[in-house]
């Protein structure tokens, strides 16, 4: 059996008193597409920043490639964000660089990559995401909001990852400019033969971009399948969910 | 719900709100400590950003100028108009010119400096990382392997320690010119009298103290800054909350670490 590239054993974590990951147990495989689901307050973002190593887990394992990364810190940590790229729910651009250096910061900051062959190589991978070389001197403050998600895109596969975090990437985009993020994030994972971790409600682009979709509510998985099928799970928490419907066993965060 | 927990709700504890503030104030005190440990740690240690050490020395030092260089003018032609006033009482006033040096190397020209940057600097630092920290800036830093100690607070702390002593080296000049310029001008003190009595008067030690205090300064103002934003809660008010907390707790310490080093320098005979 492969090595899971990714897999969260039995992952806690709380904050005061509130007891946000109960035991999130997940796999995932090298080259998968799995999508997480979950209604806002469940606990999705919280799983990413765990697994990135963004925070620590109270209790629980993490392994990248059968490595154990939970407590990792120094040159393992960074060893691992080599190889893992994300996306993030707002962009995170630094608004003080310009475009093209926030593609390319990760390979300036490795220092092994001149500053001239970083532009050209952030250049080729805007291209990669549908941007012209017109906008690589901007500012992320003076392109759209589709525009910067394609920017961030640009900058978590430039290095070409092993594994990719998608946090809600067509949040607050339009229906169009969402769709356009969803096939670039599928040609351009499938192209790196990447596996990626996305979280979402958005079930457009969950059903588009997915091998597997597992469902993360009050802090535990409840469900995992095959992208094909989220509506025939059985499951009444997934079925009300992948419907967005307000009656069922989840009640709406009001 | 029993009586007797009613009445404990409805009346506060005294002791209880006193143990909480005491435990709350020595909880800030290590996480400020255990920070600011880490960002000296990354300030003098490789690996350093060379150009945001500069950039940030532009910003705190170079675009600090105007704002001292007006408060220096100010606080020293004030002190010569006082000085004057005061020791005309006892017929010595021909002790401005030694007076207003002394004050402005030894006390006023660092303190002043620092207090207009903990405004200027210590709040704007504090501001832009906590709007880094809830826009995500600072965790897609981390995400791309480079530590937000060694490329965002490294580099403010290093650039204020090395912008606040030549700051107020400029503050001292233009502190005493204004002096200068009050007595020379409004005071009827002779010119040439007046600069040779404050050259002959200071000495290497009140310039120094001077700087060694810049130093410090420059220390807290840049990582009350940096620790305010890095704690900075989510939102508006969140950001404007660590923004005000940096500036007045930079001023505070200021004036604190002013007080204990002016103690230490007259008990060591500086």
């Amino acid at each position: 059996m492969t090595t899971p590239i990714l897999s969260l054993q039995n992952v806690e974590k709380r904050f005061g008193k509130n007891h946000v990951l109960r035991g999130v147990t997940l796999d995932v495989a090298p080259g998968e597409s799995l999508v997480v689901i979950g209604g806002s307050g469940s606990g999705k973002s919280v799983m990413l920043k765990n697994a990135l190593g963004l925070m620590t887990p109270d209790s629980g394992k993490i392994l990248f490639n059968g490595e154990d990364v939970t407590q990792a810190k120094g040159k393992t940590r960074a060893r691992m964000r080599e190889r893992v790229g994300m996306l993030f729910q707002s962009g995170a651009l630094f608004d003080s660089l310009t475009v093209w250096e926030n593609v390319a910061f990760r390979l300036v900051n490795s220092g092994v990559v001149s500053r001239a062959k970083a532009k050209d190589r952030a250049i080729e991978t805007l291209s990669k995401v549908r941007l012209g070389s017109d906008v690589a001197d901007l500012y992320p403050a003076e392109i759209s909001g589709g525009m910067q998600k394609r920017v961030s895109l640009a900058r978590s596969i430039i290095s070409k990852p092993d594994l990719i975090f998608f946090d809600e990437p067509t949040t607050g985009l339009d229906p169009i400019t969402a769709d356009a993020i969803n096939d670039l994030i599928i040609e351009q994972v499938r192209g790196l033969g990447a596996a990626t971790v996305t979280i979402t409600h958005d079930m457009a682009s969950a059903r588009k971009i997915a091998d597997e979709v597992a469902m993360l509510f009050e802090g535990e998985i409840i469900w995992r399948g095959k992208a094909s099928d989220v509506d025939n799970s059985g499951n009444p928490y997934v079925d009300q969910f992948v419907h967005g419907r307000a009656e069922g066993p989840i009640q709406p965060a009001l | 719900m029993s009586n007797a927990s009613t009445r404990n709700r409805g009346i506060p504890n005294p002791l209880a709100w006193i143990g909480a503030a005491a435990l709350g104030l020595f909880g800030e005190i290590g996480r400020l400590a255990v920070f600011s440990a880490r960002v000296k740690a990354a300030a003098f240690s490789p690996r350093w950003y060379i150009g945001q050490i500069w950039k940030q020395i532009v910003q705190i030092g170079f675009f600090s100028l105007p704002v001292v260089g007006m408060s220096a003018i100010f606080i020293g032609a004030a002190l010569a108009l006082n000085i004057y006033q005061g020791s005309g009482r006892f017929g010595a006033e021909q002790f401005v010119p030694n007076i207003v040096v002394l004050g402005i190397t030894r006390e006023l020209g660092a303190t002043i400096t620092a207090l207009m940057l903990a405004g200027r600097v210590s709040a704007g630092i504090s501001a832009e990382i906590g709007a880094m920290r809830v826009t995500e800036q600072i965790d897609a830093l981390e995400s791309l392997s480079a530590s937000p100690y060694r490329y965002l607070y490294a580099p403010r702390f290093l650039a204020a320690l090395i912008a606040l002593p030549l700051l107020v080296l400029v503050a001292d000049i233009i502190g005493v010119m204004g002096g200068w310029a009050v007595s020379v001008f409004g005071l009827g003190f002779d010119s040439t009298v007046y600069l040779r009595n404050t050259l002959d008067f200071v000495t290497r030690n009140d310039i120094l103290t001077g700087l060694i205090k810049a130093v410090v300064f420059g220390a807290v103002i840049a990582l009350m800054g940096c620790y305010q934003g890095d704690r900075s809660k989510a939102g508006a008010t969140g950001v404007g909350r660590a923004a005000t907390l940096s500036m007045v707790g930079a001023a505070v310490l200021v004036l604190a670490s002013n007080y204990i080093m002016s103690t230490i320098f007259v008990e060591v005979g500086l």
